[in-house]
């Protein structure tokens, strides 16, 4: 602690040595959030539903997504990725999943959200095996923090079925 | 920048840096705003260099005191060979 140089040093070691047990807390304090999130997906309409010359099923659906993911968002949340899944079992994969729609929200005025969209990512199956298949919708979100550990949960949703003919 | 300064300098870095953290991890926490806690932290170390990097008078109080070089002539160290020769005559004697 002779010099101006030596005072500089410690003082930058020790002032970061502390922003990250700071940062470290933050994330612990995350654990004291307990979320109560909600989401509802209803399938409006099958918009076509068609066998692609390659022999795979494709299905083009208009949803309504709605969700409150508010009770999410801690002081240290930076932004919530959601993606909505189709999730089904063939005979040859006990869970087969596609990403039908994302989205992220950046912050918690956004997280209280209702949309009306067709699938943003195409619906196929690698075969032919949604005539008549029964499926769950999903809703995953990925928790992203500012600093520390990313937190993930999902909403199933299950009872949906595809129609049995082609259209 | 004496001993004592030092000393002061190094306890009052240390003690400022964990007090400004505490408050900012504190209001940030309360406020639900990071960075309200990383503007507070970072205005504290700001503070906290200014006081205590530049050598301030107030850390300079306890200056050392060296011995006047004339009055160190005065008192010579003693010479140990010429000690010896000394007591060896008071000895004969």
């Amino acid at each position: 602690m002779h010099s101006v140089g030596y005072r500089a040093n410690a003082l930058l070691t020790f002032a970061v040595t502390i922003l990250a047990l700071m940062c470290g807390m933050a994330s612990l304090s995350d654990n004291f959030n307990s979320p109560s999130p909600s989401a509802h997906v209803q399938v409006l309409n099958i918009n076509w539903f068609q066998k692609q010359p390659n022999a795979n099923d494709e299905v083009s659906m208009t949803l309504n997504i709605s969700a409150d993911l508010q009770s999410l968002f801690t002081w240290n949340t930076k932004q919530v990725f959601v993606f909505l899944a189709a999730e089904y079992e063939t005979p040859k994969h006990s869970l087969n999943q596609i990403s039908l729609w994302d989205g992220i929200i950046p912050s918690k005025e956004h997280a209280k959200f209702w949309i009306h969209t067709s699938n943003k990512y195409r619906f196929i199956d690698q075969g032919s095996n949604l005539r008549g298949k029964e499926y769950n919708l999903t809703i995953h979100w990925h928790v992203m923090p500012k600093t520390g550990k990313m937190f993930a949960d999902k909403i199933v949703m299950p009872g949906f079925r595809l129609p049995e003919e082609y259209r | 920048m004496d001993w004592q300064g030092q000393k002061l300098a190094e306890q009052l870095m240390q003690i400022m840096l964990l007090a400004f953290a505490v408050i900012a991890f504190g209001s940030g926490y309360v406020m639900a705003s990071f960075q309200m806690m990383i503007l507070i932290y970072a205005g504290g170390v700001v503070f906290t260099t200014l006081l205590t990097v530049p050598n301030w008078p107030f850390f300079n109080r306890h200056p050392l005191i060296w011995l006047d070089p004339s009055e160190a002539e005065k008192h010579p160290k003693p010479q140990p060979s010429a000690n010896v020769t000394h007591k060896k005559k008071s000895v004969k004697k």
